[in-house]
């Protein structure tokens, strides 16, 4: 069964209309904590809620808050990550698309909790059917009083506004998209100093993804440790999971955490099973990023442990034998899927959205594309499987940001669990299928 | 100092946009209006970014040419060259991969009679490669302009191309809306 926090209103007709969200305890939280509560208890609760970011990384969102820096008259700001580009995810869309006001509502009380009396919306250039939907939705909770000037009576001032980007993966790293905010060319920035002390426009900066500030809504509403009840472990609370692949039910839906993964895939409730009564052969669990597992060790763990939907079950046996919950981008492959092929789709795509800054990554996504061009094209060498393992182990922890690893890491788990196809490549390249077309739109030169 | 083409200019409709824009950042952040900036740039010059049209951008927000080529170069929604009236951008990425996107692709060049990247004869139609857009559970997909047009099939292909065929440019902003 789905467990319905963030999404408990999602099928209501017009509920991304201000009307019908209020009619569904829209902004009570608003109401509550700007009438009823200080700044510091709504950090309090976010606290206690044990609330994870749900970007990606999945750092503790009280603790992020309360390192904000606080100078006195330095203007601070929050700004929302709705870049999502992670391959395979695509939760924050169906949550903006459809109850946009609960974005807005989240960011109105984190602001109140932080102190911050102007806010961003940073989303994805594609997405600009939702930049207007968004917009719209600000517009009337600007018309409401519930954004502008002393909001509700409470002498609170927030202004939001929604900006957007244009088509470039690594602005959802958190400071290149303060640079792209700024108006510049996404390049991350070195940290230290963190956006906490020197973010936008060198001001102190919250960046949170939008399943995050969505979640501060229900925290607000219920109280932080009635959240951490929900879920298991410190992976508290409900997460969206982005459901894509070889699956019957494809699509997003709100799980508690703690559900085994064996339910997720093959329960009515969830994705269904997978599709055309084929096996399962792998699943990359959060995200183009995390390590791809085959269908055995995501379905239990090397301690013969059921796989949980968690933070900590995901990520059991670190990567020689798990993987990690991610962006929740949970993208199923069944038994005839090529895994070298799949890797290669990813090379391409790190390759293309790397900004070029750091040699390591620059220069080694770009070889891991070209290599794997060679298994596509049946010219690749046993000595090239090794090849590809060396580039990635020399990405790892020697660039500015995460995405070089983030590249490496797809690499390094291919080859762990499945270096047999990547021979199978080598021995038996006739076996690639329809090699013409796919040449040539990849442009790799003739070969077999 | 750059001189300016006198060609190139925004409607009043456009302009107007750029002036909400621009009072969305604090006092001397105007350069933050750019990305915003060049998305109506595009929408009002048929789809694409000409030299002449970025200085006339930069003139506008008060920046040297240069801060305008090197973002409107890093970014792929960015058009450098000149583009068809409408843009097919086919996700090739790993879901859409496994859901049939290479098929897309093969009959939208069949139909259109033109490989990928060219523009038809007609200069109606291009097709693009683009990564993953936010789609994967609606796998395969495509979008044009504003659109997002997924869980496609032949036939689906068939009726979008014969609407889009008879509708003016597909826009990523509507301009003074
Ligand atoms: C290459 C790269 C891409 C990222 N893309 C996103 C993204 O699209 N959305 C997002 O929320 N976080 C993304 N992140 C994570 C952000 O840097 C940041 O950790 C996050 O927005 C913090 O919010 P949270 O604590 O609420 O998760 C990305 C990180 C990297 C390194
Ligand atoms: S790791 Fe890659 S994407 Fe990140 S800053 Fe370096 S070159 Fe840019
Ligand atoms: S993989 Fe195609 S939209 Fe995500």
């Amino acid at each position: 069964m789905e467990r319905r926090i963030l999404l408990e209103h999602d099928h209501v007709k017009d509920i991304h209309t201000l009307d019908v969200y209020r009619q569904h305890n829209g902004y009570k939280s608003v109401e509550k904590a700007l009438k009823t509560m200080k700044p510091d208890d709504i950090v309090e609760e976010v606290k206690k809620s044990g609330l994870r970011g749900r970007g990606g990384a999945g750092f503790p969102t009280g603790m992020k808050w309360s390192f904000l820096a606080k100078p006195e008259g330095v203007p601070r700001y929050l700004v929302c990550n709705a870049d999502e580009s992670e391959p395979g995810t695509f939760k924050d869309r169906y949550l903006m698309e459809r109850i946009p006001h609960l974005l807005i509502e989240g960011m109105i009380v984190s602001s109140f909790a932080l102190g911050v009396h102007t806010s961003y919306i940073y989303i994805r250039g594609e997405y600009f059917y939702i930049l207007e939907i968004l917009q719209k939705a600000v517009k009337e909770a600007y018309a409401a009083g519930l954004l502008g000037k002393n909001i509700l009576g409470s002498g609170f001032d927030h202004d939001m506004y929604v900006h957007p980007g244009a088509g470039a993966y690594i602005c959802g790293e958190e400071t290149a998209l303060l640079e792209s905010l700024e108006g510049k060319r996404g390049n991350p920035r070195i940290k230290p100093p963190f956006p906490a002390v020197a973010g936008l426009w060198g001001c102190p900066t919250v960046v949170n993804n939008v399943e995050t500030i969505a979640a501060v809504v229900p925290i607000v509403n219920d109280g932080g440790e009635a959240y951490s009840k929900i879920g298991i472990g410190k992976s508290t609370g409900t997460k969206l999971i982005s459901a894509s692949g070889h699956i019957n039910k494809p699509g997003v839906y709100e799980i508690e955490m703690g559900i085994t993964v064996e339910d997720f895939i093959y329960s009515p409730d969830f994705c269904g099973g997978i599709r055309n009564g084929k096996k399962l052969k792998a699943v990359v669990a959060g995200g183009s990023s995390v390590p791809i597992l085959p269908a055995d060790l995501i379905i239990t763990t090397a301690a013969g442990q059921p796989r949980l939907m968690s933070y900590e079950s995901l990520g059991d046996g670190g990567f020689a034998t798990g993987t990690m919950l991610g962006s929740g981008g949970f993208i199923v492959m069944d038994e005839d899927t090529s895994i070298v092929k799949n890797l290669f789709t990813f090379a391409r795509f790190y390759h293309h959205e790397s900004c070029g800054q750091c040699s390591p990554c620059r220069e080694g996504t770009g070889w891991m594309e070209k290599i794997l061009k060679k298994f596509m094209a049946g010219k690749a060498t046993l000595k090239d499987i090794d090849l590809l393992w060396d580039i990635q182990s020399k990405i790892e922890g020697k660039t500015i940001c995460p995405l070089g690893e983030a590249a490496a890491w797809p690499v390094a788990s291919a080859i762990r669990h499945f270096r047999s196809e990547f021979e199978e490549y080598v021995k038996h390249p006739q076996s690639i299928q329809d090699v013409k077309h796919y040449f040539r739109l990849n442009n790799i030169e003739q070969a077999v | 100092m750059t001189t300016l083409d006198p060609n190139i200019k925004f409607s009043p409709a456009a302009l107007a946009k750029v002036e909400e824009i621009v009072k969305q950042y604090p006092e001397g952040k105007h350069k933050s209006a750019l990305l915003p900036v060049l998305h109506v740039a595009q929408a009002e010059f048929d789809g694409w970014l000409s030299v002449p049209v970025m200085d006339y951008v930069a003139a506008i927000l008060k920046l040297q040419p240069i801060e305008v080529y090197e973002v409107a170069s890093f970014y792929s929604m960015f058009n450098l060259k000149p583009v068809a009236k409408h843009l097919i951008e086919i996700c090739q990425t790993s879901s859409c991969w496994m859901c049939g996107a290479e098929d897309v692709v093969r009959y939208l060049e069949s139909k259109l009679h033109v490989e990928t990247g060219q523009i038809t004869a007609d200069g109606i139609f291009q097709v693009k490669l683009v990564e993953c857009l936010g789609s994967c559970g609606t796998a395969p997909m495509f979008q044009v302009g504003e659109k997002y047009y997924e869980s496609l099939t032949f036939e689906k292909i068939d009726g979008i191309l014969e609407d889009l065929r008879t509708q003016k440019r597909s826009k990523y902003v509507e301009v003074g809306s």
